[in-house]
């Protein structure tokens, strides 16, 4: 049985891990995002008593419990597979990356998941002020689960604060120095960027939902208050983004030369790097064409255009990430989301600031669709993090081929990717259909209101 | 060897982990149970009720089981990645059951057609027996030792797992979650549901009882490493005599009609029969079933003493934290269940 398919477990678990990690992933972004914007609107709510709040704080918070519900439910999937899949890399790290799972656990998975229970069931049963504090809690425990999986994954980066003991397959690394392991040289860069990165997705989703009504003419009241607060939001992270990306690829320069090279295509030893708009990398050839600033790269790393960075053939063969196209693209296609982000953003601003955002019928559409935009970079943006790794998985101790489970049989992991393809792809569609059916029902409106609130709060009329 | 308070670090974790699964056991336990008996009520208003007794609470018992697993991951590795990968189908099979378990509650409110809500009750009781199962079986397997060479490499088939003594554990474990679900959830409900759970939990305690002197007897004599302990110091029969004692009492509350206090009992009684499973093992973790050189002790599987005291610090701040949320929203959702706008 164990030669009979036509996989071996390496590629089956990287597969698996891959595709549940980016199905997972659609999830906390989300939670994060929009539950900073449900602070907000809570927060304007018990500031200002106006009912409009109110009312939008309760519909976005059944969004958040899908949305929520979800995450968890496939996050335990992670949690389990470095087990299952994954024993021999669990044994090396677990002194590290299980402290921190562990941390995670502790300090923010229980934070949040107990007053979920408070925000979704307790409006009747405390008092604003404490369903508030539930709410500040709920979102305050994602950032905190964002912050202890982020610093679990980049140890895995650029590992730090840790010893190796033993050799071979009984190696494992050991933590000297527990807070220089938790700020690795890549954990607050990448945190920032992640973080950000779920900012855009939350609040996009809450700009997108509402330009929907208002183009439907449905609930204008709510929606143009919601779309206000996502796209200060928004506007806000559009342009860290630039900033915290900018740090992160830093970083990638200072600790991984080798995913800096792939994400620019930039093979020859040492050399002055172009940086690419947009291009092709042809990596059989060690070519790589498109539209180019010359020295771009170089300039905006040293602030030198003759800068010579080290490319690809600078690495030992068997230490090159093999996909280098596919990081180059996914690295590319985040970048110029971002760029666009920002654009759209700030455009959107001013046309508030001329009070003709809401008239303005194309860019509403725009919106509509632009929930996709944050959701891609994020995804892309891991996958250039982690493709552009290999073929580490802890960078430069342990390769992703040696990380596997020794007592796993090929053909159960094939069983196990099957079963979680068909659970993921009915669940993804079954999530659509439900968010689309709290869309469509919209916020629950207690009394009509034909003028727009007078106590509205100035600051974001 | 680094010691707190004159016990080493590793057993330290032991017991912590050993609580936290504890816990799991206990809270998880009663959701799990209530789910394994959704079926049994008829009507959706009953079936509602069940749910929203539950509802607030069943993400945060979950918790305690992401703690559990991520402990054992960062204070046994070695153990982690061997018991996840030795029961890799019956653990991915478990993190299904799990994830249909989640939207089932989810999702069933979400439209008023009838298929649709039987749908997602029936996904919602079978996830719940299926987990249940597993978790007995893997606790049987474990009590019994696996089939790991000296080199921990495991040397058996997937089909070892399905054995007799295997098999009795995960019904027993059933049994114990059907009686205590019935039991938390005759707290929380009134009138018809009410009158329905007090037939239920009788029915499943007399069952559970069953299970228990059946499990018992044959620990007894088929499985006699687990036992050994207690001719090493016999002063430890208190335990089982307590064991005993204490499964009594849930009936003699279910006839006194003192649900509290059954299902406190119950919870003892989760709790004592882990501490029997734990006192059989330790200092092992993993028991082998082949050859005593492959069982994996704590001091063999630990991490480093650096890490275990890191952590045992953020346990030491982080539990009575989890511990207080957990009073909280119990607190907040204390009483009888009402139906509401924002109800499941």
């Amino acid at each position: 049985m164990g030669t009979s398919t036509p996989f071996n477990v390496e590629i089956l678990s990287r597969i698996q891990f891959a595709f549940t990690i980016a199905f997972h992933y659609i999830y906390p972004p989300l939670s994060i995002g929009l539950g900073v914007c449900l602070v907000v609107m809570e927060g304007l709510y018990l500031k200002t008593k106006d009912k409009v709040y109110e009312e939008l704080t309760r519909f976005w918070v059944k969004i958040f419990a899908l949305i929520f519900g979800i995450g968890v439910a496939t996050g335990i999937v992670m949690e389990f597979e470095f087990g299952t899949n994954w024993a021999t890399y669990s044994r090396y790290v677990g002194d590290i990356f299980g402290s921190a799972l562990a941390a995670e656990g502790i300090f923010a998975f229980a934070l949040e998941s107990a007053f979920l229970g408070i925000l979704l069931f307790g409006w009747n049963k405390v008092s604003p002020r404490v369903h508030f504090m539930a709410t500040v809690l709920v979102a305050l425990g994602s950032i905190f689960s964002a912050l202890w999986i982020v610093v679990a994954n980049s140890w895995q980066q650029t590992p730090s604060g840790y010893r190796i003991e033993g050799t071979g397959l009984q190696a494992r690394a050991i933590v000297t120095d527990f807070w220089a392991m938790v700020f690795n040289p890549s954990s607050l860069e990448r945190y920032s960027h992640v973080l950000i990165g779920a900012l855009l997705a939350g609040s996009f989703l809450v700009l997108s939902v509402s330009a929907w009504y208002i183009l439907k003419k449905q609930y204008l009241v709510h929606a143009k208050a919601a779309f206000r607060i996502a796209l200060w939001i928004a506007a806000v992270s559009a342009l860290a983004q630039l900033f915290t990306g900018h740090k992160s690829a830093e970083v990638v320069t200072k600790y991984q030369p080798a995913k800096l090279a792939a994400m620019e295509g930039h093979f020859e030893k040492i050399a002055p790097a172009d940086m690419y708009l947009m291009g092709w990398v042809n990596a059989k050839e060690q070519k790589t064409t498109g539209l180019k600033i010359p020295g771009g790269l170089s300039f905006l790393v040293y602030q030198d255009f003759k800068a010579p960075i080290p490319g690809l053939n600078s690495i030992k063969p068997e230490n090159r990430p093999t996909a280098v196209n596919f990081v180059f693209q996914t690295y590319h296609l985040m970048v110029s989301i971002g760029m666009s982000l920002i654009a759209l953003t700030l455009f959107s601003l001013y046309l508030l600031y001329r009070k003709k955002l809401f008239e303005t019928r194309w860019l509403m559409v725009v919106f509509v669709f632009s929930v996709l935009l944050p959701q891609i970079a994020n995804q892309v943006g891991w996958y250039t993090a982690e493709v552009g790794r290999q073929p580490w998985v802890v960078y430069g101790l342990l390769r992703t081929s040696d990380a596997l489970s020794q007592a796993v049989k090929a053909e159960h992991v094939l069983a196990s990717l099957i079963l979680f393809t068909f659970i993921y792809v009915m669940l993804f569609a079954l999530f659509l259909y439900l968010l689309n059916k709290k869309i469509q029902h919209g916020p629950d409106v207690k009394d009509d209101r034909a003028e727009p609130s007078s106590r509205m709060n100035p600051v974001l009329n | 060897m680094d010691t707190v308070l004159g016990i080493d670090l590793p057993t330290w974790w032991f017991l912590l982990i050993g609580a936290l699964i504890t816990g799991y056991g206990i809270l998880d336990g009663f959701d799990l149970g209530a789910g394994a008996i959704h079926l049994f009520f008829r009507k959706e208003d009953s079936r509602r009720i069940a749910l929203n007794a539950i509802g607030p609470v069943w993400d945060g018992n979950e918790v305690w089981l992401v703690i559990g697993a991520g402990s054992l991951f960062a204070a046994f590795p070695l153990v982690y990645g061997t018991i996840l990968s030795v029961f890799y189908l019956p653990f991915i099979l478990f993190l299904a059951a799990i994830i249909f378990r989640a939207i089932s509650i989810e999702f069933r409110s979400k439209e008023t057609m009838t298929w649709w809500r039987q749908l997602w009750d029936v996904s919602f009781c079978i996830s719940s027996i299926v987990i249940s199962l597993l978790l007995g079986l893997i606790l049987g397997n474990l009590i019994q030792g696996i089939p790991i060479n000296a080199k921990h490499e495991f040397v058996g088939r997937l089909r070892d797992f399905f054995n007799p003594y295997a098999l009795l554990i995960a019904v027993t474990v059933l049994s114990l979650f059907m009686m205590h679900g019935a039991m938390y959830l005759i707290m929380k409900t009134e009138d018809r549901i009410f009158a329905r759970l007090t037939i239920i939990a009788n029915n499943t305690s007399k069952f559970f009882i069953l299970c228990f002197i059946a499990t018992s007897l044959t620990t007894l004599i088929y499985v006699p490493h687990m036992t050994a302990i207690f001719k090493q110091y016999p002063e430890l029969f208190i335990l089982p005599i307590t064991a005993v004692l204490i499964v009594l009492n849930i009936r003699r509350s279910i006839e006194k009609r003192q649900y509290g206090r059954g299902f406190i009992s119950s919870s003892i009684t989760t709790a004592l029969l882990l501490i029997l499973f734990a006192m059989g093992l330790y200092p092992n973790l993993v028991l082998s079933s082949i050859d005593p050189k492959g069982h994996i002790s704590i001091y063999e599987a630990a991490s480093s003493d650096g890490s275990l005291r890191t952590m045992l610090l953020f346990a030491a701040v982080g539990m009575p934290l989890v511990a207080t949320y957990t009073l909280f929203i119990f607190w907040t959702f204390r009483g009888k269940v009402k139906l509401e706008e924002h109800s499941y």
